[in-house]
């Protein structure tokens, strides 16, 4: 965004609102879908949807991650691939990790 | 001194300086609350019974929570907006709001934490509320850092506009990122720590 111009940022504000939109609608599902008292697999596997959907939308449009440079995208590419290690950290180090879901 | 490409970007990279500077501050702080989610996952899958968040907090209060910072994400990338439009007061109004809204989710947190004592629920209860004030209270020292700058940038900061404009835009842009990123851990620690 570094050469946007004045008229592109006002197309943008549309998007914006938008997004905004879209963000509190994910919100009041998210909470809705609590009270349907899924199982533990289900509940956690559609919050963590909506909450994946929810933070791609701020990171694409509000961060501009939708046309930045390379370098941005390189380190988050390394980001994520520790991310996702880390993530995973609990189930290498424990047998016993899937307790929760029997 | 003078600090390069503040206001134009490095040939090499494509970037101001400080917008690479605050994307790898922020891969940092992707590590350190990832370190954190990692310690949720491993101390819920093995503990024999965990509570859910929905009968020990207070899901409302939440909710109004992440319409608050969600809004405010909204006025922060308005507030950068109106400066790319060149419209100063309206940036003064936006990053205004911004900061007043961050208020808002601190004081809300504030009587969700007061609650929380008065039932005598504490970090040492067990481990479920350890981990809901470790991690909810890190986030709100993010808020509070936010509102510092924020208010820095809409109060004496902002007299940059006058004498280098390109240079002040980028400087809210930047801490607008952080802010976006403050927003986005709330969006999964909103499910995670109330609502499974």
């Amino acid at each position: 965004m570094d050469t946007a111009h004045a008229d592109d940022v006002k197309k943008t504000v549309r998007t914006y609102i938008f997004v905004f939109v879209a963000l509190m609608g994910l919100t009041v599902i998210t909470v809705a879908i609590s009270y349907l008292h899924l199982s533990v697999t289900a509940a956690v596997t559609v919050a963590l949807i909506v909450a994946t959907v929810k933070a791609s939308l701020v990171a694409m449009y509000f961060m501009h991650l939708v046309s930045e440079r390379k370098a941005i995208y390189w380190t988050l590419a390394l980001t994520a691939f520790f991310f996702i290690l880390l993530m995973f950290l609990p189930i290498f180090t424990d047998q016993n990790s899937t307790r929760l879901f029997h | 001194m003078n600090i390069p490409y503040t206001s134009t970007a490095r040939p090499d990279t494509g970037l101001y300086n400080a917008k690479l500077g605050i994307w790898l501050f922020l891969a940092s702080e992707v590590m350190l609350f990832g370190a954190l989610f990692s310690t949720y996952i491993l101390l819920r899958v093995n503990a024999v019974s965990w509570p859910h968040g929905y009968e020990i907090l207070n899901v409302p209060l939440a909710t109004l929570n992440t319409v608050v910072l969600i809004s405010s994400s909204v006025t922060m990338v308005m507030a950068w907006a109106s400066l790319m439009m060149k419209k100063f007061d309206k940036y003064k109004m936006y990053m205004g709001l911004t900061i007043l809204l961050a208020l808002v989710f601190l004081v809300v947190k504030y009587f969700e934490y007061s609650a929380k004592f008065e039932h005598h629920l504490y970090p040492s209860t067990n481990t479920f509320l350890a981990i809901y004030f470790t991690v909810t209270a890190l986030h709100g020292l993010h808020i509070i850092g936010g509102v510092i700058v924020n208010a820095y940038l809409w109060g004496p900061g902002s007299k940059m506009w006058k004498t280098d404009p390109q240079r002040f835009t980028n400087r809210v842009e930047v801490a607008g990122l952080y802010w976006h990123f403050v927003d986005l851990v709330w969006i999964f620690l909103f499910p995670v720590l109330y609502l499974l």
